[in-house]
C-alpha cells in the first residue's frame, strides 16, 4: 500500500478572527448532529489577550501508536482517523496526546477528533480558516518508549 | 520498529510462522456436555452469577451472585474464597475430585479508561502448600469472562481425556469438548485454539478471543502456572500473562483440562455499565497523563517494564544472588535493564489489558530458541520482568540471552519462572556443599552458572522423566529438603535454613535479611511468600520510617489489607505505586500515595455506584483476608507455626554470609545486644552466628505477636470469631470451627506470646484472651 506523503491541516489567520465560533458549531454537527460546539467540537478557538488562538489536532499521529486495537490510522488522504466502530474507549489516546487535541465528549466514551472535512472552513465568515497541505514527515511524531528522562 | 505509525497488519516479528489443518484439529473434537445461556448485561461492575463446570459429570450450571455476596466478599477473590468454602472440604487436597479450579474477575475487572484494570483471579487449593493459593493475571480472559456473562468460573471434577471448555459470550453457549490433537505446550495451543474459535479470520476477531493453558511442564511438577492469552494485532502473537504462583497450572492439567477459551462478540469502553461513565473516564485520562509525564523520570515502566529494578535492587543489596546468600554482584550489570531494552520490541501499546499505558508488558519479538523440542525456531518471550531476571541472578544466568531462553520455556511448559528459578537455586547451593552431586541428580550438574544444566532439567520434567531427582525436584524445594533430610544427605538445620520456601511455596526474588518487617511481609502471609501482600524493605530498611514492633504490625496490617484490595476488583497493584503524582512525597503518607487511594474510592463508585470512602475499601479487604486465613485454619495449617520462615531470608547462615556484611552484623551486636566493641572484635564468626541467630529469631517472633495482635487473632494466629463478627462474616460454621480451634490451641497451650521479652520490653497485650472484649 502506498503510503500517504502529504496530509491537509488546519491553519489560523488569528486576524481574520472575530471569535464568532461558527466553525465550533459546524465541527460539532460533523461529529454529534448538535451545533453546541464547545466541547462537542474538535476545534476550538479560545480567548488569548485581545485576540483569538486556534487548538485543534495537527495530524502529527502519535496517538496512532497508543491505540490498543488498531482504531487510529492514518487515512489514505493522510489524515489520523479514529474508527468508532473498534474504538474500546480507552483514553489512552486523549491522555496522550501532547497537545490536549483528541478530544472526550461526555456524551460517549469514544473520543473525537479533527478528521480535516473543512466544514469549518466553509463554515467561517471571516475566511480565518485554511486547510493547508503539509509533508506528514515533517510533522510525524512517534510516542516514546526511551531509556531514561532524556 | 523504532520509526512508529506502521498499520498494525504490516508488523512483522519474524517469528516462526506455523501452518495447522486447523478444521481437522476441529473435527476430531466430540462434544461431552453443552449449555445454552440467556445472554445478559454486566450491571455496575457485575455479571451477577457465576458459572460452574463439572468435568466427571459433565454439569454446566450457573449460580446466582447475591448483594450479600457483593457485600461480604466485593468480588474477584473474595467470590473465589466464598465458592471455594462451599465446594471443598477441609481434607481437600490439590488432586482431589472436589478440588476446585476458580477464575474470578471482580467489579472493576475490563474498564478500559483506568491502567490496569484487566486482571482475573486464580484460586485452588495448591500442590505445594496444601491450603488455598490465589494468584492474579493479566490478559484478555478476565474481562471476556464477564463480558460473556460470568463473574467466576468454578471448575471442579476431572475429564477422562484432555478437553476444553470453551465459553462462547457471541452464542451464549458453554461446551465442553474433547481435544486430542492440539499441542499441549502454551505458546502452540493458544495459537491453535485462537485460530479456531475466532469467528472470522481477521486480527480483530482473534482479538476477542483468550485461552488459558498450561503446558508439559504443568504436568511433571508442582510448579504449574495457568498462561492468559491476550491477541496482539501487530505481533499477530498470542501473548500471555502467567497466574504464577502456588501450582495452579498443576491443578489444570491435572483435571486434564487442556485449555479454557473465552470469545466474547464485541465490547466497548462502558461494557461494565458503569454508573458514572463520566467520572471514570475523568480519573482514568489523569492517570494516563500522569503517566505519560512522570513514567520516565520514575520507573520508567513503558520502556523497561519491572527489569528497571534489577539495577535498584541491586545498589541496595537485594537482589538474590546465589540462592539469596547474597543482595549484589559484579555481574549484575550484564542484566541490568538497558541490556534488555536492547531486545524489546518498541512503539506498541505493551498493555496486558486495554488502556493501559503502564504498559509493563515487554517482548522480545523474533527470538531464537538456542535449546529443547523448539531449539531453532523464532518465537516471541514474554517478558521478562524483574522476577524472572531475579531468578536468573539467583541461580548465576549473568546472561540476558539465558534468561530469556529459560522465561521462554517456562512460560511455554507452563510452569512458574519464580517457583522454578527460587528452587533451582536451592538446588544449586546444595550442590555447591555436595549434599548434592551428580549422581543424585540424576546426571545433571546443577552447579551456579550451568545453563545448559538448567535447560536439561527443565526438558526432561516437560517430558515426564521418571528419574528420582528430576521427578522429586520438580516438586519444588520443600519436597527436596524433606528428600535429602530422609537421605541423611546433609546437616538438616543447614538444609532447612537454605532452601527458600514457606508453607511449601518457593521465595520471590528480594533479599529480606536486613529488613524485619519484609520478613513480615513474607512470612506473614495467607498463601505463602509472595511480594503481593507488602513490600516494605524501602520504608522499613533504606528509610527507617517503621521502627517500633507496632509500626512495623500497623504497616503489615494495612498493606497487605490494601493490595489485597486490588483481587477483589480485578486490578493490577502497579499503577498504584509504580507511578506517583508529582507532588507525592509532600503528602502526609507517601508510601500509600493518597492521591491514588482516593482515584481508586472515586473509581470503585463510579462503577458499581456506592458511596464507599477510603476506609471502607480497606475493610472489603479485611473481611477476606481474615476468611481465607479462616479457611487456612479450616484445612489445618494456618498458626504460628505455618508461618515459619527460613533462616536465610532473616540473616547469615554460612560464615560466607556474615564476612560479606561483617561490619553491619558487628554492629548490631554492639548496639542492639550490648556486646562489647573489644569482645565483639575477639569473637569468631561461628560464635557471633550464634547470637544473631537467636536475636534474630525472636525478633521475628515479636514481630508475628504484634501483628497477630493487630490483625486481631489468637496468640497462635488464628482469626478470632469476635474480630469476624466484628467486619459482618458471621458465618456459624466458620465461627463455630474457629472456636473450636482456639479451645484446642488453648488445651494445647499455644496460646501464648511466641517472642521472649525482657526487662522493660512488654507483649502486645496482657490479657491473655484480650479478643474476648470485642464480644
Amino acid at each position: 500500500m502506498d503510503k500517504p506523503k502529504t496530509v491537509k491541516i488546519l491553519k489560523f489567520n488569528s486576524k481574520k478572527c472575530d471569535g464568532c465560533l461558527e466553525c465550533e458549531k459546524a465541527c460539532s454537527k460533523v461529529h454529534f448532529k448538535s451545533d453546541e460546539g464547545s466541547e462537542k467540537s474538535a476545534i476550538r478557538i479560545l480567548k488569548d489577550g485581545n485576540s483569538y488562538k486556534m487548538h485543534v489536532c495537527d495530524q502529527r499521529g502519535l496517538c496512532i501508536d497508543m491505540c490498543p486495537v488498531g482504531a487510529l490510522t492514518r487515512r489514505k488522504n493522510g489524515v489520523v482517523w479514529l474508527d468508532k466502530e473498534t474504538c474500546i474507549g480507552c483514553q489512552a489516546c486523549v491522555g496522550f496526546c501532547p497537545i490536549g487535541a483528541m478530544r472526550k465528549s461526555d456524551v460517549r466514551i469514544e473520543p473525537f477528533k479533527c478528521i480535516s472535512c473543512g466544514a469549518c472552513v466553509r463554515a467561517c465568515p471571516n475566511d480565518a480558516l485554511e486547510l493547508v497541505e503539509v509533508n506528514i514527515d515533517d510533522i510525524r511524531e512517534v510516542v516514546y518508549h526511551k531509556q531514561g528522562a532524556e | 520498529m523504532v520509526e512508529g505509525q506502521i498499520p498494525a497488519e504490516e508488523y512483522e516479528t519474524g517469528n516462526t510462522k506455523h501452518s495447522w489443518d486447523i478444521k481437522k484439529l476441529k473435527s476430531k473434537h466430540k462434544i461431552i456436555s453443552k449449555y445454552n445461556y440467556k445472554k445478559g448485561e454486566v450491571q455496575q461492575g457485575y455479571a451477577n452469577r457465576t458459572l460452574y463446570v463439572n468435568l466427571s459429570t459433565g454439569e454446566i450450571k450457573e449460580k446466582k451472585v447475591t448483594d450479600d455476596m457483593k457485600k461480604k466478599f466485593t468480588g474477584g477473590r473474595g467470590f473465589g474464597l466464598k465458592l471455594l468454602w462451599d465446594s471443598i472440604k477441609p481434607t481437600t487436597r490439590w488432586n482431589s475430585e472436589e478440588n476446585e479450579l476458580i477464575v474470578t474477575t471482580g467489579p472493576l475487572c475490563g474498564t478500559t479508561q483506568y491502567a490496569g484494570s484487566g486482571k482475573s483471579l486464580c484460586l485452588t487449593v495448591s500442590p505445594s502448600t496444601d491450603i488455598v493459593c490465589d494468584s492474579n493475571v493479566g490478559g484478555f480472559f478476565g474481562p471476556y469472562l464477564k463480558f460473556a456473562g460470568f463473574d467466576a468460573i468454578e471448575i471442579q471434577g476431572k475429564a477422562k481425556e484432555d478437553v476444553v471448555i470453551v465459553i462462547d459470550g457471541e452464542k451464549g453457549k458453554i461446551t465442553i469438548e474433547t481435544a486430542p490433537l492440539e499441542e499441549t505446550n502454551s505458546h502452540l495451543v493458544n495459537e491453535q485454539l485462537t485460530h479456531m474459535y475466532a469467528s472470522e479470520d481477521t486480527d480483530k476477531s482473534r482479538q476477542k478471543v483468550s485461552v488459558v493453558s498450561a503446558g508439559k511442564g504443568a504436568e511433571h511438577s508442582y510448579w504449574g502456572c495457568l498462561n492468559f492469552s491476550f491477541y496482539d494485532i501487530r505481533r499477530k502473537v498470542c501473548r500471555m500473562k502467567q497466574a504464577g504462583r502456588g501450582g495452579l497450572g498443576t491443578v489444570l492439567r491435572d483435571k486434564k483440562v487442556k485449555a479454557v477459551v473465552a470469545k466474547v462478540e464485541r465490547f466497548t469502553g462502558i461494557s461494565n455499565n458503569p454508573a458514572d461513565p463520566k467520572t471514570l473516564a475523568k480519573v482514568g485520562t489523569k492517570l494516563h497523563k500522569e503517566i505519560r509525564d512522570l513514567d520516565r523520570q520514575q520507573c520508567n515502566m513503558r520502556a523497561v517494564g519491572t527489569v528497571h529494578l534489577v539495577e535498584i535492587m541491586n545498589e541496595y543489596d537485594l537482589l538474590p544472588t546465589e540462592n539469596y546468600r547474597f543482595g549484589s554482584h559484579k555481574q549484575a550489570p550484564k542484566i541490568f535493564s538497558p541490556n534488555f531494552f536492547k531486545h524489546f520490541t518498541k512503539v506498541i501499546p505493551d498493555g496486558c489489558w486495554h488502556g493501559c499505558t503502564m504498559a509493563c508488558a515487554k517482548t522480545v519479538d523474533g527470538f531464537t530458541v538456542m535449546t529443547g523440542p523448539y531449539k531453532g525456531q523464532k518465537a516471541t518471550v514474554d517478558g521478562p520482568e524483574y522476577e524472572t531476571v531475579g531468578c536468573g541472578s539467583n541461580m548465576g544466568l549473568w546472561n540476558p540471552r539465558w534468561i530469556l531462553e529459560f522465561n521462554f520455556y517456562c512460560d511455554t511448559y507452563g510452569i512458574d519462572t519464580i517457583s522454578t528459578g527460587t528452587a533451582i537455586a536451592f538446588y544449586m547451593e546444595m550442590y555447591e556443599y555436595g549434599i548434592l552431586n551428580k549422581k543424585r541428580c540424576s546426571g545433571l550438574e546443577l552447579k551456579f552458572g550451568n545453563f545448559d544444566a538448567v535447560m536439561e532439567f527443565l526438558h526432561r520434567m516437560a517430558k515426564g522423566d521418571g528419574s528420582e531427582f528430576i521427578k522429586v525436584a520438580s516438586n519444588g524445594a520443600r519436597r527436596v529438603k524433606d528428600w535429602l533430610i530422609k537421605n541423611g544427605w546433609g546437616d538438616k538445620q543447614l538444609i532447612e535454613d537454605c532452601g527458600m520456601e514457606s508453607k511449601g511455596l518457593e521465595y520471590s526474588e528480594y533479599v529480606t535479611k536486613e529488613s524485619l518487617a519484609m520478613q513480615g511481609g513474607y512470612g506473614l502471609t495467607l498463601k505463602g511468600p509472595q511480594h503481593d501482600e507488602a513490600w516494605l524493605i524501602f520504608m522499613d530498611m533504606v528509610n527507617n520510617a517503621i521502627p517500633t514492633f507496632e509500626d512495623k504490625a500497623e504497616a503489615l496490617h494495612y498493606f497487605p489489607m490494601w493490595r489485597t484490595w486490588f483481587g477483589l476488583n480485578g486490578l493490577c497493584k502497579l499503577p498504584w505505586n509504580d507511578v506517583e503524582p508529582a507532588n507525592n512525597a509532600e503528602t502526609d503518607e507517601p508510601a500509600k500515595v493518597p492521591e491514588h487511594v482516593q482515584n481508586y474510592v472515586d473509581y470503585q463508585n463510579a462503577v458499581t455506584g456506592w458511596k464507599v470512602d477510603k476506609e471502607e475499601l480497606i475493610l472489603q479487604s479485611e473481611r477476606c483476608y481474615n476468611w481465607q486465613r479462616a479457611m487456612n485454619v479450616w484445612m489445618g495449617r494456618g498458626r504460628r507455626k505455618d508461618d515459619w520462615i527460613p533462616y536465610r531470608s532473616m540473616g547469615p547462615v554460612t560464615e560466607i554470609e556474615y564476612v560479606s556484611r561483617k561490619d553491619r552484623y558487628d554492629e548490631q551486636l554492639v548496639e542492639k545486644l550490648g556486646l562489647s566493641k573489644e569482645k565483639v572484635g575477639n569473637m569468631n564468626v561461628k560464635d557471633k552466628m550464634k547470637i544473631l541467630y537467636s536475636h534474630r529469631q525472636n525478633q521475628y517472633q515479636k514481630l508475628a505477636d504484634a501483628v497477630y495482635y493487630r490483625r486481631g487473632w489468637t496468640q497462635n494466629g488464628v482469626p478470632t470469631p469476635q474480630k469476624m463478627k466484628q467486619l459482618g462474616m458471621d458465618n456459624p460454621e466458620m465461627l463455630k470451627m474457629l472456636q473450636q480451634k482456639i479451645n484446642e490451641d488453648e488445651k494445647a497451650g499455644l496460646n501464648v506470646w511466641g517472642g521472649k521479652y525482657v526487662e522493660v520490653e512488654k507483649p502486645p497485650s496482657n490479657n491473655p484472651h484480650y479478643w474476648e472484649k470485642w464480644d
